[in-house]
């Protein structure tokens, strides 16, 4: 039997704001949910969530512009800072109040590095906001498909390290009910998927080996099933680590987003 | 006699102390400003818990628990040497005993640690020099390092068996009779001594008393040209590290000035002075345009090399090590700096960048914050390379050309990407879900 869908309507802040209506949050879906093949079906999956819950959000859409981060990390202030007071413009004219990112990085530079240019939002990761759904009871999982699945968790930097979130990812793969494994190298321990400080855009330098490569295999140590994260980059990264060692096809590498949908089956 | 003795070589070592540390202060000073230490509360908090409790040094339990003993010693031990130095000065015979059950407890932990410190440094030193220790390795640990770690180890080394045995010697001195303060390990290690005579003992205490203070002299000024000088840098260091979380990079406002005029001409006539301020050089390419925190993150770096043995471009065999950068910048500052301090204009056609840190080094960090991390003294290295990236990127227009193509992509439509502002949405067409 076939199962019953709806449509999602993904609300536009243009047209929300033209009603007079100011939704809570917005949706920052960031360069890589749009546009990124892979991390488009991320994006979708937390259209859906969203949606589930009946989160009064709205996204961007085509006023949506990229924060300006990896033009930062590689050193071009001049760019960053023309990108983030343009983004703080359109921010501020929509009376913006919260911020909903699922990358890491768009996540870190809003709440760290736009209040300096007059950009002063709540910012949340959806990892956090999860977390707090999850603990308030707004979002309920009872699902058991990932009952016997070994996963395991990478840490993204700009979560972990650069922001000291460690505990709310873990939370979410409890509340799913999984078996969790830890790499040997996790939390403020993890090592880096290779793709942080504009890395991801360039050929990387001479050396023995990926980074990547090195951290997909701390993942493959724990024998996992699934690998998950919470970030574009490093899901970019660790799938291409997969292919290099031919284990795509045993090892899926799903964002948490995609799990918490399956397990509430959207 | 002896207290004229011990003031003159007193005061010579403070003239030399002083000395050393006005040319360290008036390069912290040549350096550019960085931010302001505020929010002192916070900053307490953070030296008790990184430097004095050594959270971050217990990252690595083993070898961390013998530092933070060697750490906890010194702090200990530091209050004998006070003692000592009163006593020098006035000729008095310790001093602090008048601190009544205080002094036992003093002098008995004094006593205590100096041996627990000497094993700790037997252990570095074997651990230094016999066993294969990777990170202590890598092409910045040039034989200069290791000689003066070897040295830094040796002269601690010398102070705790000069203590020990100066302890040792009191107690046999005074043997059967009352003993001022309480040594445990002095009154073990006094029968070492037993069949000595007393004349003999009393030579042995003096030279034990002098060897001691003149070799805390010695280090004292030993330490200011060492990588030891952490001894004294690595709390003011920690207390005056940033407070902000790990992922912000700092604003910089030269920029801002230009971007708002760049965003709204009018400002440009509507601020007075805005276009007369002098063009100042955009990031990092010499230690002239590095801030006081860069040096004194410099000057704090023991070259442990938590930083490098975390850092995945290093792991994985690239150039980038987070220490060489430190070892370099403080190397590059006594290159240039003290000449920079007579004639302000000097250059010696070398910089920072390029003659130190190659741009391969530069380019090959991922941003992810785990040197810094691991820094047991709260140095700060990616903000140090995002800013030599800065003066690359913006003065010299020098980036990889990945880099290259997501300035130009940015610019033009607003993504890293090759793709069109008004595609943003296409990924929400057309959008189901299943019904529960």
């Amino acid at each position: 039997m076939e199962q019953e869908t709806v449509k999602v309507d993904v609300p536009v802040m243009a047209n929300l704001f033209a009603q007079g209506k100011k939704p809570e949050y917005l949706f920052w879906v960031g360069c890589a949910g749009a546009f990124d093949e892979r991390y488009k079906r991320v994006t979708k999956a937390f259209a859906k969530i969203l949606t589930h819950l009946n989160i009064d959000y709205a996204v961007l859409g085509t006023e949506e512009s990229c924060t300006g981060d990896p033009a930062r990390r590689a050193g071009n202030e001049m760019l960053f800072q023309m990108q983030a007071l343009g983004n703080i413009e359109i921010l501020n004219a929509y009376e913006v109040k919260k911020i909903l990112t699922i990358c890491p990085h768009c996540f870190n530079v809003f709440k760290n590095e736009y209040p300096d240019l007059g950009g002063n939002y709540e910012v949340l990761h959806y990892t956090t906001f999860f977390d707090m759904l999850i603990a308030n009871g707004t979002l309920k999982i009872s699902s058991d498909i990932f009952k016997d699945k070994r996963i395991t968790f990478h840490d993204p930097c700009y979560l972990g390290r650069s922001n000291n979130i460690y505990e709310a990812p873990r939370n979410i793969l409890n509340a799913i009910d999984t078996t969790n494994v830890e790499m040997k190298r996790s939390k403020s321990f993890a090592l880096c998927c290779g793709a942080g400080g504009a890395q991801m855009f360039k050929e990387a330098e001479k050396g023995d080996k990926e980074v990547y490569v090195e951290r997909t295999e701390d993942a493959l140590e724990t024998k996992p099933d699934i690998i998950a994260t919470s970030c574009p980059f490093c899901m970019t990264m660790l799938t291409d680590g997969l292919k290099s060692k031919n284990k795509e096809e045993e090892v899926q590498n799903f964002d948490l987003i995609e799990l918490v949908a399956q397990a509430l089956n959207l | 006699m002896k207290q004229l003795v011990f003031i003159f070589i007193l005061l010579l070592t403070i003239a030399i102390f002083i000395y050393s540390i006005s040319k360290i202060i008036a390069l912290i000073k040549l350096s550019k400003k960085a931010y302001p230490i505020k929010d002192i509360g916070k900053r307490i908090m953070m030296t008790l818990d990184v430097a004095f409790f050594q959270s971050k040094i217990f990252r690595r339990p083993v070898i961390g628990f013998m530092h933070a003993m060697t750490f906890w010693g010194f702090l200990v031990i530091c209050l004998g040497t006070i003692e000592i130095t009163i006593d020098g000065i006035f000729g008095t015979e310790r001093i602090l005993s008048k601190l009544g059950i205080v002094y036992d407890i003093i002098s008995a932990s004094g006593d205590i640690f100096g041996l627990i410190v000497l094993i700790a440094i037997i252990a570095f030193l074997v651990r230094r020099i016999l066993l294969h220790v990777k990170r202590f390795e890598g092409v910045e640990m040039i034989k200069k390092h290791h000689t003066d770690a070897n040295i830094a180890l040796s002269i601690i080394l010398l102070l705790m068996v000069s203590l020990l045995s100066m302890n040792a010697s009191y107690c046999a001195l005074n043997s059967g009779k009352e003993i001022t303060g309480t040594y445990p390990i002095g009154m073990f290690l006094k029968n070492i001594f037993s069949s000595m005579e007393e004349s003999t003992l009393y030579v042995i205490y003096q030279i034990s008393w002098w060897a001691h203070i003149l070799l805390v002299f010695f280090f004292a000024n030993y330490l200011p040209y060492s990588k030891h000088f952490h001894v004294f840098m690595s709390i003011p260091n920690v207390f005056v590290s940033r407070l902000e979380p790990l992922g912000k990079l700092y604003n910089m406002e030269s920029v801002t000035k230009e971007v708002r005029i760049m965003m709204d001409p009018n400002l440009a006539y509507a601020t007075p002075g805005a276009d007369a301020a002098p063009p100042e050089r955009f990031g990092v390419k010499d230690i002239e345009d590095g801030t006081w925190k860069n040096y004194v993150d410099s000057l704090s770096c023991t070259q442990c090399g938590r930083c490098t043995s975390v850092c995945p471009a290093n792991i994985t065999g690239k150039l980038l090590s987070p220490r060489k950068i430190f070892i370099d910048y403080r190397a590059r500052m006594n290159e240039k700096g003290s000449k920079l301090l007579k004639n302000k204009d000097y250059t010696d056609n070398k910089s920072f960048i390029r003659d130190y840190i190659t741009e391969e080094e530069i380019w090959a960090c991922t941003t992810c914050n785990a040197c810094a991390q691991e820094c047991p003294v709260n140095i700060n290295h990616p903000s140090l390379i995002v800013d030599m990236r800065r003066y690359l990127a913006m003065e010299e227009g020098s980036v990889p050309t990945g880099i290259k193509m997501i300035f130009s992509n940015i610019e033009n439509n607003g993504a890293p990407w090759q793709y069109s502002p008004q595609d943003r949405l296409l990924w929400a067409q057309d959008l189901v879900m299943n019904k529960n």
